[in-house]
């Protein structure tokens, strides 16, 4: 019994993302109603695109609702404006949220600690302030309205875009690919650059690896997974709301990381997902549903710096470190 | 041995706002050698140090490696041209396994922004880690994190990471500043080691410890270079003695 509970757990490490898809799968029939599945799902990836830069690398962004923004944005405007298919609004959505990334990251990434985050924060409010005076693309204040995507057309395939269960397995398919894609990074050469560029710069330096480049392709990474959440959000709310580009926007992506577990791989997406569910239960009850979740914020900050997900992470690895001593 | 000295500091002054903590100092490193430069407090031993090793660029004059000018290139352009360091300062990667530092050192050689393959793919490079922490002593913590190993482990596996990238040019700065008698006599064994087979030059505060080690020495007093010679000429000197009991 407890060796299959071992094999289960290395082989769950071993395929972590396969392991998530699977939770993944059945996670709409845990949650209360679909739509906040889908809500999970999109802030997860979210988070887990902002963890990459914050967890992994040391870099805290505080203007990460740029990416998130621009990528909503843009896939709206695509459709909108564009009457563009829903694929090419995602890759517009990506491309442009990873153009933002480069002209953000290149500004930023001079700076370092708390200067690093106020100049994401400047850079992330001019942005706001850009996509909220553009009104005639934007819709300003209201938002932008009628992105309507009513199916999924594929060849000899049409699925029906408004029910939210259809809705969160084609969003799966793309949250699962870009979390694909963070393991492949993190568990690349270029995955232990970052890890060693977070833990001592001027080592890394040392070691020959040009620290400047590392972070700015390490940021353009994670404004592009942040814009393909935006993206999917777009498609998703039939709107984007102007408050994807709000500082508070940014200021989740680094609570759900702490909540969640920061520098783990899942973290994020389980600090999502509690954040998400407390703001939807917690609402029904109060107005002041910040307060119960900022308790509960506090509590983990306080009392497990690891994490939700990265408290359980290192009971397990201990558990098993343990096992493998006795046998 | 080739004509062309393997490091060459040519007038170098290094100023940091009105105070020169360089001045106008030539000298030149054959290969093969192992020098130490010396000095009490405040002499320039650190400004020199980074000038040499890609800390801070020199405010006048040229650095040559091999004959080539490399005054003002990038920090992380050192370890690929063939000099490598380590810091005063223990600077390891504290959250990563003594193993995983060395890894990621040896890495650079090979990859360094490859995004989709995965590092299980760079065998030899866990060969070659394992081979570098038994060279330094620390095959027993392979797998602690650097940041739980003793101050002299973290210092032996900084050199370890230093010679990861294969330098030509090893600079160490107070390698055994902060260690026991005991850390101390392994990091001055390991240090005879590695002069065996590369350019070695370090930089050290207790004179004594290097006397019996260095064949050359140089000692910096108040930026400027006072005396280079060997450790007999040095123990002679009458300035020497002067600036290392203070009475100045």
């Amino acid at each position: 019994m407890k060796n299959s509970i071992i094999s289960l757990l290395l082989l769950a490490r071993r395929h972590r993302v396969a392991t998530v898809l699977l939770f993944l799968l059945v996670f709409p029939f845990l949650m209360p109603y679909d739509a906040l599945s889908v809500n999970i799902l999109i802030f997860g990836l979210y988070a887990v695109g902002f963890n990459l830069l914050f967890g992994y690398t040391g870099m805290l962004s505080f203007g990460h609702a740029a990416f998130l923004g621009v990528g909503g944005y843009l896939a709206g405007i695509a459709v909108v404006h564009g009457g563009w298919p829903w694929w090419a609004a995602i890759v517009t959505g990506v491309a442009a949220s990873c153009l933002a990334g480069v002209v953000i990251g290149y500004l930023a990434i001079r700076t370092r600690g708390i200067y690093f985050s106020m100049v994401t924060l400047a850079l992330a409010q001019i942005m706001y302030y850009v996509f909220y005076k553009a009104e005639d693309w934007t819709g300003g204040e209201n938002g932008l309205r009628g992105v309507r995507v009513e199916s999924i057309k594929l060849p000899g395939l049409s699925i029906d875009f408004i029910n939210p269960l259809n809705k969160y397995y084609v969003i799966l398919v793309f949250v699962a690919l870009a979390l694909w894609f963070v393991s492949r990074i993190l568990n690349s050469p270029f995955g232990a650059v970052i890890e060693a560029i977070r833990e001592n710069e001027k080592r890394a330096a040392a070691c020959g690896y040009d620290v400047a480049r590392a972070k700015l392709l390490v940021f353009v990474l994670s404004a592009g997974i942040c814009g393909l959440a935006g993206a999917l959000r777009a498609l998703h709310l039939s709107i984007v709301p102007i408050d994807s580009l709000h500082y508070l926007q940014s200021g989740q992506a680094v609570m759900m990381c702490l909540l969640g577990g920061m520098g783990t791989f899942f973290g994020p997406f389980v600090g999502a997902a509690v954040f998400m569910y407390l703001e939807d239960v917690v609402t029904n009850l109060t107005r002041y549903w910040m307060g119960a979740v900022g308790m509960v914020f506090m509590v983990f900050v306080l009392f497990f710096p690891k994490g939700i997900w990265g408290t359980l992470v290192h009971q397990m690895e201990r558990w098993l470190r343990r096992q493998g001593d006795r046998a | 041995m080739s004509a062309t000295p393997i490091l060459e500091v040519r007038s170098v002054s290094r100023n940091f706002g009105k105070f020169r903590a360089l001045n106008n100092i030539s000298v030149s490193f054959r290969a093969g050698e192992l020098t130490a430069i010396i000095g009490p407090n405040g002499a320039g031993k650190s400004t020199f140090f980074n000038v040499i090793s890609g800390g801070v660029p020199p405010s006048e004059g040229q650095v040559l490696f091999e004959g080539r000018d490399i005054t003002g290139i990038a920090p992380h352009d050192f370890a690929r041209i063939g000099i490598a360091k380590s810091f005063q300062i223990t600077n390891v990667f504290k959250q990563l396994s003594a193993f995983e530092n060395v890894r990621v050192a040896l890495q650079m050689r090979v990859t360094r922004f490859q995004l989709l393959r995965p590092r299980q793919a760079y065998g030899e490079l866990v060969q070659r880690a394992d081979a570098l922490l038994a060279r330094v002593g620390l095959t027993a913590s392979r797998d602690k994190l650097a940041g739980d190993l003793a101050h002299g482990q973290q210092r032996s596996l900084e050199v370890a990471m230093a010679l990861a990238c294969d330098p030509k040019l090893l600079l160490m700065d107070e390698p055994t500043a902060g260690m026991s008698p005991e850390e101390t006599t392994v990091m001055m064994d390991l240090i005879r080691q590695l002069a065996a087979e590369r350019t070695v030059i370090l930089v050290e505060h207790k004179m004594k410890l290097v006397m019996g080690l260095c064949k050359r020495l140089i000692v910096l007093h108040h930026g400027e270079l006072l005396v280079d010679g060997n450790p007999d000429e040095i123990r002679a000197n009458a300035e020497v003695k002067r600036v290392y009991l203070g009475q100045s």
